[in-house]
């Protein structure tokens, strides 16, 4: 830090309290609220109790819906990593004709807003006769979280020294050992990364799924189905529960990165690439 | 050092499934636009321009359009505006708060979208927190109906919602500027307010033109916020879209809109794109 030779005024802590207070007061409005005898909404909270939490275990179809968001997002997320780590490779060492194409393609799902990933998808499954289901669901999940695996792991590797592959050929290993034994334990830290945002992500995504869904309900459009028939406070449970598992889940995994790394960009490379490139 | 075919098993994969999951049907939606709605409610496949000419005839849509762009953008510049100042104290004077601070911008975006906007719904309501809290100060004796079921309402949980999205690439450009220019700018004898002007912003440029952009495209494209606290002042032209796909049963219009919102959004990412090159130093 320089210090001193930038604008330093004393609005600055206050703008970034402000802004947190912004972005926490929903949060924590939430989790009071769940605690809340008499309801959502009413200041100040009253009657603490955990009724709420006691009928959403009751509550089956809530945790069917759980379930199935759970299954869906590992399912995704294998097909992400399944596809995502391989186009990351194929962007960084092969060549082929509608490259610079491809590469937007994947990359399209991460900016694009998720009713038009989601309707073309209806498209393709209504045009192959297709009955939608939670299936439906795992392909488009999976396939807009490709671009999500492929940033990170191209990321990832732009810091691999491609030395160590190199050597693994050298030495008798052929592509196959060398792919598994080198250049996937290399990447690790990119997989391990991409894999926990794609499962968050994909419990979390509704737009797609919004378009994709069957019979059964994910997670999400669960709560959706609730909200629109009136709101209760066991909504603010189990949002609140999720909460807790994704704070761990963050806890862990950066602690698991600052252990083998200082630090890393995110997707940043993979993106900025063709302003060096083209 | 790569051999044809290990290049050929890394390349076809993705390939085939990008084409079949994403250019299929992007050029789906495409042809859909192009076909239309027989009375018997099946699908014409004959080519029409018809949904497009009732898209810029019938106002509706396009006031929709405009107030959806409207609704983006005013979420855009608040965004940037919570953002930037955030991104800036974080970056070059939080000291050893930093990472603490940067987490804290990362975790409410691991709260479900929807239950923020949920969230965000029993706040602004008539009997929700806020107005009863108001109540309870005696700051109002009614409700405020203001609140909840506006553009407001939207604008602010959209805000909500994008400003971790718009904070992050400023936050990573703002790193990336080498500390010894600042030190530079000072030693030449710029005030702090000059080199801030002169040397930081222009260098953190790319990152506010990639939070700005996805602050801008993703509430462009939003129907949930509308539908949960937007009222019929607040609706979206996504919302459109899926009452097309659904009750009102006219995929082809609703397949003309979303490519126009595609063309929007590819148009806006080459926009964002080209100055982003205009802007980096390399």
């Amino acid at each position: 830090m320089s210090g001193g030779a930038q604008v330093k005024s004393r609005w600055l802590p206050w703008h970034a309290a402000a802004v947190f207070c912004f972005l926490y007061l929903p949060i924590v409005t939430l989790i009071v609220y769940s605690f809340n005898g008499s309801g959502v909404g009413g200041f100040p909270p009253r009657n603490l109790t955990l009724d709420w939490y006691r009928m959403l275990f009751a509550d089956d179809a809530i945790w069917t819906s759980v379930l199935n968001s759970v299954l869906v997002a590992a399912a995704a997320m294998a097909i992400s990593l399944t596809f995502g780590i391989p186009a990351a490779l194929a962007l960084d060492r092969a060549d082929f004709p509608g490259k610079v194409l491809f590469r937007r393609l994947v990359l399209l799902p991460l900016i694009l807003p998720g009713i038009i990933t989601g309707l073309s998808l209806l498209m393709l499954f209504r045009a192959a006769d297709m009955k939608l289901s939670l299936l439906t669901i795992v392909l488009g999940h999976g396939t807009a979280l490709i671009s999500v695996a492929t940033t990170e792991v191209f990321a990832g590797l732009q810091k691999l020294d491609r030395a160590q592959e190199e050597a693994s050929l050298d030495l008798g290993a052929n592509y196959w050992q060398t792919f598994w034994r080198v250049t996937i334990p290399n990447l690790r830290l990119s997989i391990i990364g991409a894999a926990l945002l794609i499962f968050t992500l994909s419990m979390d995504e509704i737009a797609v799924s919004f378009f994709l869904i069957g019979r059964d309900n994910t997670l999400p459009l669960e709560i959706w189905g609730r909200l629109r028939r009136g709101i209760t406070p066991e909504i603010n449970a189990i949002s609140s529960i999720i909460f807790a598992f994704s704070l761990v889940a963050i806890v862990t995994w950066y602690r698991l990165r600052a252990r083998a790394e200082g630090n890393a960009e995110g997707g940043a490379e993979l993106v900025e690439a063709p302003v060096q490139g083209d | 050092m790569f051999s044809r075919a290990y290049r050929a098993a890394i390349t076809v994969p993705p390939l085939v499934w990008v084409a079949v999951f994403l250019l299929v049907p992007y050029a789906l939606l495409f042809c859909y636009s192009f076909w239309s709605v027989s009375v018997s409610q099946t699908i014409v496949h004959s080519w029409t321009l018809d949904n497009y000419r009732d898209l810029f005839r019938v106002n509706v849509y396009l006031q929709t359009l405009f107030r959806s762009m409207w609704i983006a953008a005013r979420v855009m510049v608040f965004s940037l505006l919570l953002g930037y100042p955030l991104a800036y104290y974080l970056s070059f004077h939080a000291g050893a708060r930093k990472e603490l601070f940067y987490q804290l911008v990362i975790i409410p975006l691991w709260v479900s979208y929807l239950v923020r906007a949920y969230a965000w719904k029993t706040i602004l309501g008539s009997d929700g927190v806020l107005n009863t809290l108001l109540q309870y100060v005696h700051v109002t004796q009614h409700p405020l109906d203001f609140l909840l079921y506006s553009p407001f309402a939207v604008v602010l949980t959209l805000t909500h919602i994008y400003t971790p999205f718009a904070f992050l690439p400023i936050y990573a450009s703002l790193e990336h500027i080498p500390r010894n220019l600042v030190e530079a700018s000072h030693d030449l004898g710029a005030s702090p307010f000059q080199t801030f002007w002169r040397v930081i912003l222009p260098l953190s440029i790319p990152g506010v033109l990639a939070g700005a952009t996805f602050a801008f495209v993703l509430s462009l494209g939003d129907f949930l916020a509308p539908l949960l606290l937007g009222g019929p002042s607040g609706i979206m032209i996504s919302n459109i879209v899926v009452s097309l796909f659904g009750a009102a049963y006219n995929w082809p219009l609703g397949a003309a809109i979303s490519l126009c919102m595609l063309l929007l959004v590819l148009a806006l990412i080459y926009l964002s794109e080209s100055l982003e090159k205009k802007w980096s130093f390399r």
